[in-house]
């Protein structure tokens, strides 16, 4: 369950990064339907922090310990909506490069998580 | 964060252009040095308070590294003249920590037997720590206050 959610969010940070990125390339800034996007996004990883948390308390070990997942898990749910709010701020292509910068953090994440939880 | 504006406008008598640094690619560097930030703090301080002895000098650098960081993001976002100088002068001081330390790390592996946020030039970090200082460098000399910056 862990697993197919890290993919799913990994593989939509990745397609949010790419839809911002184009908007970047375009020269626009974010519009209200990216922030539907990181809003999706945002409540994947919202989903993750509940389901790993559960799986904690079930009494499952993460391979490289619990703290540093529960920190990365904190840090996937805060970043694109961090990234997003830097956006809103920034109404230019920059704000768009920031939220697609946000999308490829969120990914990196995602891989580290896997490997943290030891998939 | 209203009173710290106040304070440069008054402070150096310029005009205090707020924002100056974070507008525009400066958000983007922001983003990555607060994303940076947060990296090596956190690692830093975990490894510290559980496993210190066993790379006492990595886990060290790394703390360094993130105070580096956090600094450099202070002055962003404050953005006046004196905070632009200041983050120069950081940004100079951390794209020699990443050179010194990614070549100490490839030269003598042995005196870090874990990763630092700076060992083999942030290759963990998608070598995003040897990038942020060139490019915020360049947008720091670019954003220079025309005015002030005639002779001083």
């Amino acid at each position: 369950m862990l697993d197919a959610l890290t993919l799913v969010t990994g593989v939509a940070a990745l397609l949010l990064a790419a839809w911002c990125g184009w908007a970047a390339y375009r020269d626009q800034p974010t519009k209200d339907w990216h922030f539907i996007g990181m809003a999706v996004v945002s409540v994947l990883a919202l989903v993750q922090l509940v389901i790993g948390i559960v799986q904690l308390a079930r009494g499952e070990k993460p391979d490289q310990g619990t703290t540093i997942f529960v920190a990365y898990l904190l840090g996937a749910f805060a970043c694109v909506p961090a990234a997003g709010f830097m956006s809103l701020g920034e109404r230019t292509r920059w704000g768009s490069v920031t939220a697609a910068a946000g999308g490829v953090v969120l990914a990196v994440l995602e891989v580290r998580l896997h490997d943290i939880w030891g998939g | 964060m209203t009173s710290g504006e106040a304070e440069v406008a008054t402070g150096d008598g310029s005009t205090g252009r707020s924002g100056r640094l974070t507008s525009g690619p400066g958000t983007l560097l922001v983003w990555l040095y607060g994303v940076m930030v947060v990296g090596a703090v956190s690692r830093s301080a975990y490894q510290i308070a559980t496993e210190f002895d066993r790379a006492p000098l990595a886990y060290s650098l790394s703390a360094v590294a993130g105070v580096v960081y956090g600094f450099i993001t202070y002055t962003l976002v404050r953005g006046s003249e004196g905070a632009r100088r200041a983050a120069q002068v950081c940004c100079a001081a951390e794209l020699a920590g990443v050179l010194i330390v990614g070549t100490w790390t490839l030269i003598e592996p042995s005196a870090f037997p874990d990763a630092t946020v700076w060992s083999k030039y942030g290759m963990g970090y998608v070598f995003i720590p040897v990038l942020l200082p060139v490019s915020a460098l360049y947008w720091l000399r670019r954003s220079r206050d025309p005015e002030r910056s005639v002779r001083g």
